[in-house]
Order: structure tokens, then C-alpha cells, then sequence
């Protein structure tokens, strides 16, 4: 079984440890794991922000690099759903506008190997129990795209509920957006933080230490409010992190903050 | 807020003020979140619901794919019912039309039924530019009309207003437009209702002429269909002498069977009842019973041309539930009005640019109102992909002049990213000076991030770094798991 990880631009760049978590975690579960270099980005950006054109070279790019692998794991929902939802619509629209099947083959050799890292642990590894530990109390925030797109269902909770030490607490109107949405979250800076500031209400009211998600693009705009929340609070900081980081961390290699 | 669309500032502008009026979020979120739980009872209780919700958009794919056809045929049936079609290619046309219509009766008032298509095309105001009153009957456009206000919801049109606001309104204004609201007017529901009842009363017993919608038109009979709640509609709709119907021509099915599925997906999803109360249906015109006179207007106003493009045409499957409303975050926090249209939340984001365009500000920002979490298309009773829609119409947005800067910041990004060394590079150079990053900027985009949200601090080194420095195989690789 050759297995690449699509690593994705934001963890990449900017939120790294997720996809070192995802790294440990596989190959702690037996699972030798590739990083093709070149790989960088799916083109979700722009293919949300209207720029479908722009995205074209990286559907190639994607079905270039990751040629030959039997799968390819992310540590991202909304990137998952990206490949799997929109790379075949970006094939059929070139096919309209006559330029030939060149690209929905591409899309096509490329999206059923794509797997979101709880749709490869759950269906292909067939684990729930990844023999984690992290002694927390944590609450889920099941990102749009998982929850509706990819159709993540009880993956992700099914795995965290198997990790030792770790309290779950369930998170009133999980099932709600929150806020993030690319570039929405400038387009439309108030009703985003509005949407993010009731999600964040909504994780503190669990009483948890720490706000879990699959999606590091949602995290990211948490986490951002957070940070800004928590300086100047009394009570203690809630903080948003990947259930990669979870899922990765052991007794004897515990998860850190920092 | 009064009573005009023209000149509606763009969605993000609106929805600002939108989301700071405490009251407006209270009233709203209260509003929407109730009847998102009822509607996933009502839906709940039927094992069939994926097949009837799949029935539905193939029998409205199969009817928009033939409707020249079935409009023919409607139009057939209709005049030998003794009513009379009229085809109106816009708003102009549509409201000229009825505008004589009623001239010809000598009345200068109508009643109305609530109805969406006379909305989007403005008629009551085109009506009393010619000296006729058109009176809404419909409970909440009434207190929207009372109020001199504008719509918010599909359903629910005065779904901005609690009761407290209601009751001033009548107290205030009902006497302007007929009889007065009773003395001592309490905000208790029984007491609204009851004064509204009285008021209305009056029009009901003296108007000569009706005007309506209709939310399902039958190709093989040429019969209307009207579903409400309140009782009204029936009144409107067999008490005139003149009955004039606009209807938008996506509301044509071609047999009565169609329609069983219809009234099953409509109640449930619209206000989470098994069948709606009063669900009115008729056939040109009967001798002795109803109007004696009836004409249809069927309207284009843009469907014609929406119905053209290959991804944009399915929003003309909609049946104006509203489903799609109570449950999106966006309209929940932004309310109708930042919509700037009679059609608001997910549906009008995608419906109003394909009717009216993407010229004017709204209507040019309405594709990127959404953070395409895709809750709408999960409860769309005809399964509009409102996401695919919204992205699709954004695409014709950014061709339009205006996006140079964003074109290019785009272009740039890709750029990097088909160079994976010079993205590596960049990362390098982000991390070494990541101590000096500031957490809020002050222009542009990274300001609508930082004003509610720090930046995020970068890693001392990117992944890809990680992986080159740090990363060592796993001694022996063990046979994987299961
Ligand atoms: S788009 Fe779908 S959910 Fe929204 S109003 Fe139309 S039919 Fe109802």
C-alpha cells in the first residue's frame, strides 16, 4: 500500500503541526507515509473566490504528483472536499467550453484516492482506536465541509471517544457554521465574526479546555478569536486544536501547547 | 427601512449594521432556530423523504427541460376554461398589464394574496402610481405594509418584528388604511390576530378585484393552486369579481400527479406542517361560484434567461419553502434586508443575480453572502446545489471590471504554487522574521481579519521544512495495520 500525505498549504505554511501529527500517527500505526514535495496547494481559494481558470494547473498538479499512490491521506475536510466535489465539476465545465477531456481525466485519476486522514484511519486502516492519550476535556466542532460534503458522520467522534484520558464534551450547535468560509471571512467580516464569536460561546459553555476540529482553515479563525478573547480573560483559555494533534499524542510523547 | 429596494448598498454594508442590532439577532435567532427543529420533525416522520425530495427536482428538471411546451399547453387549457393568459416578458410589461386590467374593472382596490412574483416586480407600488390601493391580507404583509416596511422572509415577512412592534404598528397605522386597531390593543397573539381579522374583514367583503400568485400551475387542466395558512387567500381568491394571478413561468407541472408530490415536500418544509390548511385550487372560470373574470400573467423577468445557463437554471426549481432561510448562519446574523430583494438568504443570493444581474453593488456582492457551508442544500425540499450556484455566479463576478487587485492576488498565489521551491523559499523567509509580524493590520483584507481576529503566528519552520530536516523513516517498516 504506497500512501502519500497531501499535506495542504495552510498546514504547511502556517500551521505546521497537524501534518507532523499526521506523520507520527500513521506511522505509529504501521503505515509508511510519502510527502511528494511537490505538491502545494488544491486551489480551494480560488476556485471559491471565483477564480476556477487559476485552479486548473493545480488539478494537474495534483494528479502529477500524486500518480502511483494508492492513497492520499489530508489532514484537511475542506481540502478533501474540494478534490472530491469540485475537481470533477472544474473537468466537465473545460469539457463545455471545448477544451477537450484533458482535465476531467486528471480530476478523475486523482479524487477517488483522496481520503480525509478519519475516512483512512476508520474505512481503510479500519482502527478507532489509535492508542492515544490526551488527558482533557475536549469538545467537537465538526467543520462544514466533513460534516456535510464529505459526509465525515461519526469518524471523527468515533476516534476521539476511543482516546484515553480524554473527556468529551458535546458541543451545542456543532452542526453550525463557524464563520470561516475562505474568503468570506473578509468579504464579510462582521456576520464571520458573529458566526465565530457564537461558535466560541457555544464550546466555552461546554466547560472544555480545548475546541477539536478536522479543519485547520476553521481553526485557524477560531483560534484567532481566541487569542484575541483570551488576553484580559479570568477564566481558563479554551484553545483550538487539530484532532490530528490529539489522535498523534501518547504517554510517552504527549501532546504540548506550544 | 421603508419601502424601496433602489440604491441598496452592498450585502457586507448591510448586514454590518444588521448584525450589531441586538434586538433584530434575538428576534431572528429565535425566530429561525424554532422552526429549523420543527421542520427536521416534520421531515423526520417520513421514511420516503430522499425519495420524495429526488421525485421533486426530476419532475421540475423535467418540466423546466419541456416548458415551452407545457406553458403552451397551460395556456390551452387556461382559455378554454374561460380565463385569459397574458404573457409578460419583465416587470414593466407584467405590471402595465395589470394595471389595466384593473382600470378596466373602474375599481381602485385590490386585494391581495401574498405572492412573491408581484413582490419582485414591484406592482403595488406600480398600482398606486396609477391610483389604485393594493391591499395585503396576508397577516405579515400587513404589518410589512402597515409599517411601511419592507420584507425580510419568504414566509414570514415580518419575521424582524416581534410583538411588542407589531401592536405599535397597528395601533399607529391601521387607521390610515381602514378600520382602526381596538382600543387598549394588547400585544397578547389572540388580540393582533383578531384586530387584524376585523381590519381585513372589511377589504375582504368590498373588494371587486383580487390579485394573486400561485404556487403550482397544472399544464393538463389549466388549473392554479394556491397553499397558505391563514384563510385569506381563500377569500381573495373566490370572493372578487376579477381575479388577476401573476405567475412566474417556472410554476407550471404537467399533471396533477405531479402535484402529490409537491404538497407533501411544500408544508413540511415551509412551515413543518404534514399539509398546510387551506389549499385553494381552481379552473378558469365557474358559473355562479368564484370571480367571473380570471387571467393569468405569466411572467419571465429574467427565468428565460436563467433557464439558459447550464448551472445557474436549477435555483428555477425553487418553491419558495424557505427552508433554505431558517437555516443558514448568514441570513440568521444578517437578516433579510441586507439581500436587497423580495427573495433573501441562501435563494436570493442565487436567484436575484440571475434575475436582475450583477451590475448594481448588491447584486454584484449577493454570490459572496455565504461562507458555503452548504446547510441549505442539505434541507432543499428540490435539492438546489445553492453552494455550486453561489460559485458559479461568483466565477461572473470576478469578470467583471473591479477585481484587478484581487485577480492579481490570486494569479500570484498560483503562481507560487505551481513553484514549490519558490513557495518553500517564501516560507523560509516568513518564518526567519516571524517575530516580527504584527497580530492586527491596519488596511484591506488582513484588516477585516485582524479588527475581530489576530493572525496567526507562523511556525518557526513550514512542514515541508520539517519533513526535509527532521523526518526519518521508521526503522523497519512494520505490515500495516488490519
Ligand atoms: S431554494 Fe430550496 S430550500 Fe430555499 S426556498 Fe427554494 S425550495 Fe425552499
Amino acid at each position: 500500500m504506497r500512501v502519500a500525505l497531501f499535506a495542504t498549504c495552510v498546514n504547511d505554511a502556517v500551521l505546521p503541526r497537524a501534518a507532523i501529527a499526521t506523520v507520527r500517527l500513521l506511522e505509529r500505526l504501521g503505515v509508511r507515509v510519502d510527502f511528494p514535495e511537490q505538491q502545494s496547494c488544491c486551489g480551494q481559494p480560488q476556485f471559491n473566490t471565483g477564480y476556477r481558470h487559476l485552479t486548473e494547473p493545480l488539478v494537474r498538479r495534483m494528479e502529477r504528483v500524486f500518480d502511483g499512490y494508492d492513497h492520499v491521506v489530508t489532514p484537511s475536510g475542506s481540502c478533501a472536499a474540494m478534490v472530491r466535489d469540485n475537481y470533477p465539476r472544474i473537468g466537465a465545465k473545460a469539457q463545455a467550453e471545448g477544451r477537450g477531456d484533458e482535465l476531467a481525466r486528471a480530476a478523475q485519476a486523482v479524487t477517488p484516492r483522496l481520503l480525509e486522514l478519519t475516512e483512512f484511519l476508520v474505512d481503510v486502516l479500519g482502527v478507532t482506536d489509535v492508542g492515544a492519550y490526551f488527558p482533557h476535556k475536549v469538545t467537537y466542532h465538526p467543520s462544514c465541509h466533513g460534516l456535510r460534503m464529505l459526509g465525515l458522520g461519526t469518524r471523527p467522534l468515533g476516534l476521539l471517544r476511543a482516546v484515553k484520558g480524554l473527556e468529551l464534551a458535546e458541543l451545542p450547535g456543532a452542526e453550525e457554521c463557524c464563520g470561516f468560509g475562505g474568503t468570506f471571512a473578509v468579504k464579510n467580516p462582521d456576520v464571520s465574526a458573529a458566526m465565530g464569536a457564537d461558535k466560541i460561546a457555544n464550546a466555552r459553555s461546554t466547560g472544555a479546555e480545548v475546541l477539536c476540529g478536522a479543519d485547520n482553515s476553521c481553526l485557524l479563525h477560531l483560534q484567532g478569536m481566541l487569542r484575541r478573547q483570551n488576553s484580559g480573560r479570568q477564566d481558563a483559555p479554551l484553545r483550538a486544536v487539530h484532532l490530528a494533534e490529539i489522535l498523534a499524542a501518547t504517554e510517552t510523547t504527549p501532546w504540548s501547547p506550544a | 427601512m421603508s419601502g424601496t429596494y433602489l440604491g441598496m448598498p452592498a450585502f457586507p454594508q448591510a448586514a454590518k449594521a444588521a448584525t450589531r442590532d441586538t434586538r433584530l439577532r434575538a428576534n431572528l435567532r429565535h425566530a429561525t432556530h424554532t422552526i429549523r427543529d420543527k421542520r427536521a420533525r416534520a421531515v423526520g416522520e417520513l421514511d420516503d423523504w430522499a425519495v420524495l425530495r429526488e421525485a421533486g427536482k426530476r419532475i421540475k428538471d423535467r418540466t423546466l427541460r419541456h416548458l415551452d411546451t407545457y406553458l403552451l399547453q397551460l395556456e390551452e387549457h387556461v382559455t378554454a376554461a374561460g380565463g385569459t393568459v397574458h404573457w409578460a416578458a419583465d416587470a414593466a410589461e407584467a405590471n402595465r398589464i395589470v394595471a389595466d386590467l384593473v382600470q378596466a374593472t373602474g375599481e381602485t382596490e385590490v386585494v391581495k394574496v401574498k405572492s412573491m412574483a408581484t413582490q419582485e416586480i414591484g406592482l403595488n407600488e406600480a398600482l398606486a402610481a396609477e391610483g389604485i390601493t393594493a391591499y395585503e391580507t396576508d397577516l405579515a404583509e400587513l404589518i410589512v405594509q402597515l409599517g411601511d416596511d419592507l420584507p425580510s422572509h419568504i414566509l414570514v415577512p415580518a419575521i424582524h418584528r416581534n410583538r411588542g412592534e407589531i401592536r405599535d404598528i397597528f395601533a399607529e397605522k391601521m387607521a390610515r388604511w381602514g378600520r382602526p386597531a381596538p382600543e387598549g390593543l394588547t400585544d397578547r397573539p389572540a388580540d393582533l390576530a383578531e384586530a387584524a381579522r376585523l381590519h381585513l374583514r372589511e377589504k375582504f367583503l368590498r373588494a371587486k378585484v383580487g390579485v394573486s400568485g400561485a404556487n403550482f400551475m397544472i399544464a393538463e387542466t389549466g388549473t392554479l393552486v394556491v397553499v397558505e395558512s391563514e384563510g385569506n387567500g381563500r377569500m381573495c381568491l373566490t370572493l372578487p369579481e376579477t381575479l388577476i394571478s401573476v405567475v412566474g413561468i417556472e410554476k407550471v407541472l404537467p399533471t396533477w400527479q405531479d402535484l402529490e408530490v409537491f404538497l407533501q415536500l411544500l408544508p413540511r418544509s415551509s412551515t413543518a406542517e404534514r399539509m398546510n390548511p387551506y389549499t385553494t385550487m381552481w379552473t378558469g372560470t365557474s358559473e355562479g361560484d368564484g370571480p367571473r373574470d380570471f387571467h393569468l400573467v405569466l411572467l419571465d423577468n429574467g427565468r428565460t434567461d436563467t433557464l439558459a445557463d447550464e448551472v445557474g437554471r436549477q435555483v428555477l426549481r425553487c418553491i419558495r419553502c424557505s427552508a433554505c432561510l431558517n437555516v443558514c448562519p448568514v441570513y440568521e446574523r444578517a437578516g433579510g434586508h441586507a439581500y436587497g430583494s423580495p427573495y433573501p438568504g441562501p435563494i436570493g443570493a442565487v436567484l436575484t443575480p440571475q434575475l436582475r444581474g450583477t451590475t448594481s453593488a448588491v447584486d454584484a456582492s449577493l454570490p459572496f453572502a455565504s461562507s458555503l457551508c452548504g446547510a441549505c442544500y442539505e434541507v432543499c425540499p428540490v435539492a438546489i446545489d445553492i453552494p455550486e450556484v453561489l460559485v458559479h455566479l461568483r466565477e461572473q463576478v470576478a469578470g467583471q471590471p473591479g477585481h484587478r487587485a484581487e485577480r492579481a492576488a490570486m494569479q500570484a498565489a498560483t503562481w507560487l504554487f505551481e513553484h514549490p521551491a519558490a513557495l518553500a523559499a517564501a516560507e523560509r523567509a516568513a518564518s526567519a522574521t516571524r517575530a516580527l509580524h504584527p497580530r492586527r493590520l491596519p488596511l484591506g483584507p488582513a484588516k477585516a481579519w485582524t479588527e475581530t481576529r489576530d493572525l496567526p503566528q507562523l511556525p518557526a519552520e513550514s512542514f515541508r521544512s520539517w519533513w526535509q530536516h527532521h523526518h526519518t523513516e521508521p526503522p523497519t517498516p512494520p505490515e500495516p495495520t488490519s
